[in-house]
């Protein structure tokens, strides 16, 4: 065989692997992006979105409360807007041990019809000084940064 | 006093590597054999002064000198004495300077055990690996000082995290970083090579040791940080598709494939411009992981406190780095012409396979790490969930492992694929087999009996392989004899795989038959989860050297016989005021027991979580195999005595050794 014909097999083999992967990750990706927003970003948004996206803030102080031991209800805030959450620590596990009032946090979930969030995670965070940056920069967009919060 | 003596170290150790870096390269290009010969003391001198310096911070933590800025926010006099030292590297600058000692270690080691070497190319490997490391020395000394000073001294330090108080924590950096950093001898090979515009079997074969150290390692390090997220974090996940999970695992891919192309370049001088396209990419991967850790730009639940600015520094000189390597390799790499020719049904073949779906994996995971960073640019704040990893990356997989298979029973240069199926035959019979029992006997996801088809293909298969090396069916009298004079790299091979099968069993079955239990009950009370009967005995009080405890006493029963006992804590911590969760698991073979105590109710009761995890220790138990199939490699005499030199070459002359076998 030519060296030639030899390399065309390969690069092709190299190609139909990568087409099969290329494939795969366009449509693992569509299903899988989960958009950010805050809820001031909700409140702009023409329609609200159906599928599931992060939502992220502070969790305002004084809101969390259970409605019996394992419902969790508590508020996300970015000082524009305010969004009430439900999450299910039966069905989807215990708030992780960073979650606390005036705390920044990420929930992923989908809009109910009454305007909760139903949130089927709360991400965690492993540094009392650390801040997702999509919170941070939603706080700083609706003017709420401050208080020599590190950077 | 001390302290100072550590930065003056650092600062000089800097120095040293510029001369390390520039003067071995001016004479190797001359063929000044004077000047060639500064790289070696040069390399020594390098890692005397990063040791001087990093046993100065070591030192500063020990005496908890809170003068020094950096042990006054990571440290506290409180804290046990393994986390004093395992704090020096727990923060940005101190892993900094851990990791400038390892690029000096590696460097050291190449001028201590690289006597094969011919004189002027081992230079120029020096001076590489010293370019590389002024880079991260002049980065610890202008954006990130270990040593600078604070003024007042605080009474006392913020204390380290408490989530990284964990023995599986303390050597996890130390262990990723000798696999990260390890790899930049390979890329330092790899450019010393195309600077000298060639390669040879005897390149790929020094190569080989350094890329399977750092490979060991870094599969140590990645399986280190996976145990310690699955018993410390207390979600019971073990691997999360997290930004900076995949910043370890994109290098170890491309270096598993780098690991598997140089052997094609030993045995069959081909594959060249490949291999070296994969040493650089493995070690730039590698630098993109410290980038992405380091500069805080992508959402990460490992994020600690980041700088902008640094992330900065980190980008330039990974544009550099990139940049300058793959220019250099745009213009020598077409210089490097392959001498073997193979047809395509050959190991070398399977080997290519190998590295094809090993870096398209690579990419797939890169793309969907940086997606959400392209997103931002066209104004979209996303993050790619972890589905999307779990589809792509099994799907890639399950297209190499038949070849993980077959390739070994194949012969180089020209193999029998009809002789190798038919000795192959009986392991797939077992394979479908044993899919279609789980399919049909349990009560199991679809994937799961394809996972466990695969766990027993790739088991029976390496079998297959190995009784067919000794001999097993033709003169099972001599098998054993044969089995112990079977080359230590034959032997690493089969361990490795082998491992790889234990770990996908591991995975599948976890995966598909975990059982979780989330509740509040009471003391007293039991719960039933996957067969085993939690009873929880007691809730109270205890106390650890720096943090007050709740503790939870389960005994645990399976058909009414006592199996275990647990003991799950949530820590307070004072310095700094952190609640931590320490599961308390059971690991049996079958299946690990996982309890977590969560917050107390206002009625007396707890929030408990509970798990049986079948076989999920496999995963962490087939790294560990995969690590000593690596060290087994490593032990190999072949590669201990280096490829035969016919004679000395004068110095200067670029000829990088003599192939041969």
């Amino acid at each position: 065989m030519k060296r030639k014909t030899q390399r065309m097999i390969y690069v092709g083999a190299g190609l139909a692997i990568l087409a099969f992967a290329g494939l795969l990750a366009f449509f693992a990706i569509g299903d899988n992006v989960r958009f950010f927003y805050s809820p001031g970003d909700l409140k702009q948004l023409a329609s609200p979105p159906t599928q599931s996206f992060h939502l992220g803030g502070l969790v305002k102080a004084g809101s969390v409360h259970k409605d019996n031991e394992m419902m969790l209800r508590f508020t996300v805030t970015d000082g524009a807007a305010e969004v009430p959450v439900v999450y299910d620590q039966t069905e989807h596990g215990l708030v992780p041990d960073l979650f606390a009032e005036g705390q920044g946090a990420v929930a992923e979930g989908k809009l109910g019809d009454d305007g909760t969030f139903v949130a089927t995670r709360v991400l965690a965070k492993h540094d009392e000084n650390y801040m997702p940056p999509e919170v941070t920069d939603a706080l700083k967009r609706s003017g709420e940064w401050q208080r020599g919060r590190p950077e | 006093m001390i302290v100072e003596l550590g930065h003056f170290a650092l600062i000089l150790a800097l120095l040293a590597a510029l001369v390390q870096g520039t003067v071995p390269l001016v004479g190797a290009h001359r063929g000044d054999a004077a000047l060639i010969a500064v790289a070696r003391p040069a390399a020594f001198l390098q890692l005397a002064l990063a040791a001087l310096s990093f046993a100065a911070l070591t030192w500063a933590y020990l005496v908890s000198d809170f003068s020094v800025a950096n042990v006054a926010l990571n440290s506290h006099t409180d804290k046990p004495l393994l986390y004093k030292i395992s704090g020096v590297w727990g923060n940005h600058e101190g892993s900094i300077l851990l990791w400038i000692l390892i690029l000096a270690l590696f460097g050291a080691g190449v001028a201590a055990f690289g006597r094969n070497l011919p004189d002027a190319f081992r230079a120029r490997v020096l001076a590489i690996q010293a370019l590389i490391a002024v880079g991260f020395l002049a980065f610890s000394l202008f954006t990130s000082n270990p040593f600078a000073r604070l003024d007042p001294v605080p009474l006392n330090g913020n204390g380290l995290n408490p989530l990284l108080q964990d023995p599986g924590l303390a050597f996890h950096p130390p262990m990723l970083y000798l696999g990260y950093v390890g790899f930049s001898i390979a890329f330092s090979f790899a450019i010393a090579a195309l600077i000298e515009g060639r390669v040879d079997p005897a390149w790929a074969r020094w190569v080989r040791p350094w890329t399977l150290a750092a490979w060991s390692f870094l599969t140590a390090g990645i399986a280190l940080g996976s145990w310690w997220a699955y018993y410390e974090l207390g979600w019971g996940g073990w691997w999360f598709w997290d930004p900076v999970e995949n910043a370890s695992f994109m290098p170890w891919l491309a270096g598993t494939a780098l690991l598997h192309s140089a052997i094609v370049v030993e045995k069959r001088d081909t594959l060249k411009s490949w291999t070296i396209l994969l040493a650089i990419l493995t070690f730039s991967l590698s630098l993109l992981g410290s980038f992405l850790v380091r500069s805080g730009v992508l959402t990460s639940v490992h994020s600690f406190a980041s700088d902008p600015e640094r992330g900065v520094f980190i980008l330039a000189f990974l544009i550099l780095v990139v940049g300058g390597s793959l220019t250099l390799y745009a213009v020598r790499a077409p210089s490097m012409k392959p001498t073997g020719m193979f047809s395509p049904i050959s190991r070398e073949t399977s080997l290519i396979v190998n590295n094809l779906v090993l870096a398209v994996a690579a990419f797939v995971i890169l793309f969907g790490t940086l997606y959400p960073l392209l997103a931002k640019e066209v104004g979209y704040q996303v993050s790619v969930a972890a589905p999307f990893f779990n589809i792509v990356f099994p799907a890639l997989m399950a297209l190499l492992i038949p070849f993980m298979g077959l390739g070994p029973l194949l012969a180089w240069k020209r193999g029998n694929l009809r002789e190798a199926l038919r000795r192959l035959r009986p392991a797939f019979v077992l394979a479908v087999a044993a899919g279609l029992a789980v399919a049909v006997l349990t009560e199991g996801p679809f994937w799961a009996s394809i996972g466990v088809a695969y766990g027993v293909w790739l088991t029976a298969s390496v079998l297959t392989e190995l009784a067919g090396r000794v001999g097993l069916f033709r003169a099972p009298g001599q098998a054993l004899r044969r089995a112990a004079g079977l080359p230590r790299g034959a032997w690493g091979m089969t361990i490795a795989h082998l491992g790889i099968a234990v770990m996908i069993f591991g995975i599948a079955v976890s995966s598909a038959w975990q059982r979780e239990e989330i509740t509040v009950i009471e003391p007293g009370d039991s719960v039933t989860v996957g067969g085993y009967r939690f009873v929880l005995d007691a809730v109270g009080p205890v106390r650890g050297p720096n943090y007050a405890a709740i503790r939870g006493t389960f005994s645990v029963y399976k058909n009414g016989k006592f199996v275990a006992r647990l003991f799950p804590e949530t820590r307070r911590f004072a310095d700094p005021p952190q609640e931590t969760t320490e599961a308390a698991i059971d690991p049996l073979f079958t299946g690990d027991l996982y309890a977590v105590i969560g917050q107390a109710q206002s009625d007396g009761r707890w929030g408990v979580r509970l798990y049986h995890k079948p076989l999920v220790s496999w995963i962490w138990a087939g790294a560990l195999i995969m690590v000593l199939g690596g060290m087994v490699s490593l032990s190999d005499r072949r590669l201990r005595v280096g490829a035969p030199r016919a004679a000395r070459v004068p110095a200067g002359v670029p000829v990088p050794g003599v192939a041969g076998e």
